[in-house]
């Protein structure tokens, strides 16, 4: 059984609509990638999951329950987290402080997120707003792991940071998954997407214009081509 | 200015500040956290007041009992205010906000005429407090020995609060970016709710504390209103430790003018930030504002 199950959502900023129903679903321990290029509606999938833009129309469905009507932090009380595309590290928190004001029970605590990503343990009382872009991707998807969420949205974890970088997040995403969380992960990086994704969703102007595996994509060129190439 | 005189004048500038810095905290506290600048705070601190007389005076109780009752009463009125007006306008524009409490403040001044009319009332130093205390070559009133020790308490406590704790982790958090926060799980409405209710209570504790060293009356709020953004603003908006030092500097200004130049009292605590602003517009304490 499916998790989670995105109905047919459309959703707007405003007056402008920028879902036209869209549906998807993740099962239980799935790595399931949102793809497709520049403003097709990746990031607002992920909002309207979290509740912060809910849908008009249609419903998202979390272990049976309807979620689309609730507030984001009964959302991600009930084990969804949220790793936003920008990172949203808070500046004037300390790395520590960061982690600590995130912190539900569970098996996830300050000890495990060190664990996975070291380098934050070194600089737990720096302040949020001087890390540097592959520290500040690191510390947003600790804080988020402190909630102790079940399934994990992530927007663009790769955007912006160094290849080798992206090569140790890569890493660190498949540990995630291999310990069993479900993700979504919104990701213009295919060779990241190919890694990680059990399934792909390729997104054009807020429709899911194709569904299938990595291997499918990567069997289907004009796919790559139509969708995807800038 | 003899020693003896300085060091009273001193002293009773201390007390002025420390009663001051108790409401102005609350101004401070509120406006930092929801970026609401509340015009209501000066009337929630001539209410404190009134409690005060009402419960000390009317009715016979403690000061310590007249004291919590303006806290709790205020974070009582405080709350309902919040949860079911003030919470529709955040992030709506300020001048939507200042309307808002400034209507607060004409429904509030109206029924503090139809509880207790216009007349002037005085609570007097309570029985345990009114002695005097003999500090160095000069006397002065235990009640004032006793401000000027709640004050920094009070400053402690909160940053201590602040700082120190998860919650005022969250309540720094929720100055900062309060859509991530809710995304992690907090209840942001409820976090405001909250600061709301506590820098209202800090005017009412204010208030009382005040009542029995000022004369209580209609208006009392207005002037009270302009200190507390006087004191705030030259400390640096949203700053504890500025406040307190916005409030040092308030007291003095007020205590030294009074005596040294009694007829430019009334315009010394303006000219006092205006110089402060033009050395640093952030405050004291504040820094600039970064663009967002």
């Amino acid at each position: 059984m499916s998790e989670l199950i995105v109905d047919a959502i459309h959703t707007s900023y405003g007056l402008s609509q920028v879902l036209f129903g869209v549906s998807l679903e993740v099962r239980q321990g799935e790595c399931v990638a949102l793809i497709g290029r520049n403003g097709v509606g990746k990031t607002t999938t992920i909002r309207s999951i979290i509740g912060l833009t809910p849908p008009r129309q249609g419903r998202v469905m979390w272990k049976g329950r309807d979620i689309s009507k609730l507030p984001a932090y009964r959302i991600c009380q009930a084990g969804i987290g949220f790793v936003p595309e920008d990172r949203r590290i808070f500046p004037e928190l300390s790395v520590w402080e960061n982690l600590d004001i995130a912190r539900r029970p569970g098996v996830w605590g300050e000890a495990e997120v060190f664990a996975l990503f070291p380098d934050l343990a070194g600089i737990r009382d720096r302040r949020g707003g001087v890390l540097s872009g592959g520290q500040q991707q690191m510390l947003t998807i600790a804080r988020t792991l402190m909630g102790n969420p079940e399934l994990l949205l992530l927007d663009e974890p790769s955007e912006g940071l160094a290849p080798l970088i992206v090569e140790q997040l890569r890493d660190k995403v498949g540990q995630l998954k291999a310990r069993g969380l479900s993700i979504v992960l919104a990701e213009q990086n295919l060779e990241f997407v190919m890694a990680l994704a059990d399934r792909v969703y390729i997104l054009e102007k807020g429709e899911v214009r194709y569904t299938g595996t990595p291997a499918d994509l990567r069997a289907n060129d004009g796919i790559v081509k139509q969708y995807l190439t800038v | 200015m003899t020693l003896p005189v300085f060091l009273t004048n001193v002293f009773y500038g201390l007390a002025l500040a420390m009663n001051m810095f108790v409401i102005a905290s609350g101004l401070n506290l509120i406006f930092g956290v929801l970026r609401v600048i509340n015009f209501a705070h000066g009337m929630f601190y001539m209410f404190g007041a009134y409690f005060m007389f009402t419960v000390t005076k009317s009715w016979g109780a403690p000061f310590i009992v007249g004291v919590l009752a303006a806290g709790a009463g205020l974070a009582a009125i405080a709350l309902v205010i919040e949860r079911f007006l003030l919470r529709r306008l955040y992030g709506k524009e300020h001048l939507m906000q200042l309307l808002f409490t400034f209507a607060i403040v004409l429904l509030m001044s109206d029924a503090a005429k139809m509880i207790w009319g216009t007349d002037q009332y005085s609570v007097g130093y309570p029985p345990s407090l009114r002695g005097a205390v003999q500090l160095g070559p000069t006397i002065v009133p235990q009640y004032l020995v006793f401000l000027c020790a709640a004050g920094p308490m009070i400053a402690v406590a909160m940053w201590l609060a602040v700082d120190r704790t998860r919650w005022g982790r969250i309540v720094r958090a929720a100055t900062q970016d309060r859509e991530m926060l809710a995304a992690l799980g907090v209840n942001v409405p409820m976090v405001y709710a909250m600061v709301f209710t506590i820098g209202s209570a800090l005017a009412g504790i204010g208030g009382a504390l005040a009542a029995p060293r000022i004369a209580l009356a209609p208006g009392m709020d207005a002037t009270i209103i302009n200190e507390c953004f006087i004191i705030v603003i030259i400390g640096g908006l949203g700053h504890l430790w500025g406040s307190f030092l916005g409030a040092l500097a308030f007291g003095f200004v007020v205590q030294f003018g009074t005596i040294l130049v009694p007829n430019w009292q009334d315009v010394l605590p303006y000219l006092l930030m205006l110089s402060v602003l033009l050395i640093r517009p952030w405050g004291l304490l504040g820094r600039p504002e970064l663009s967002r």
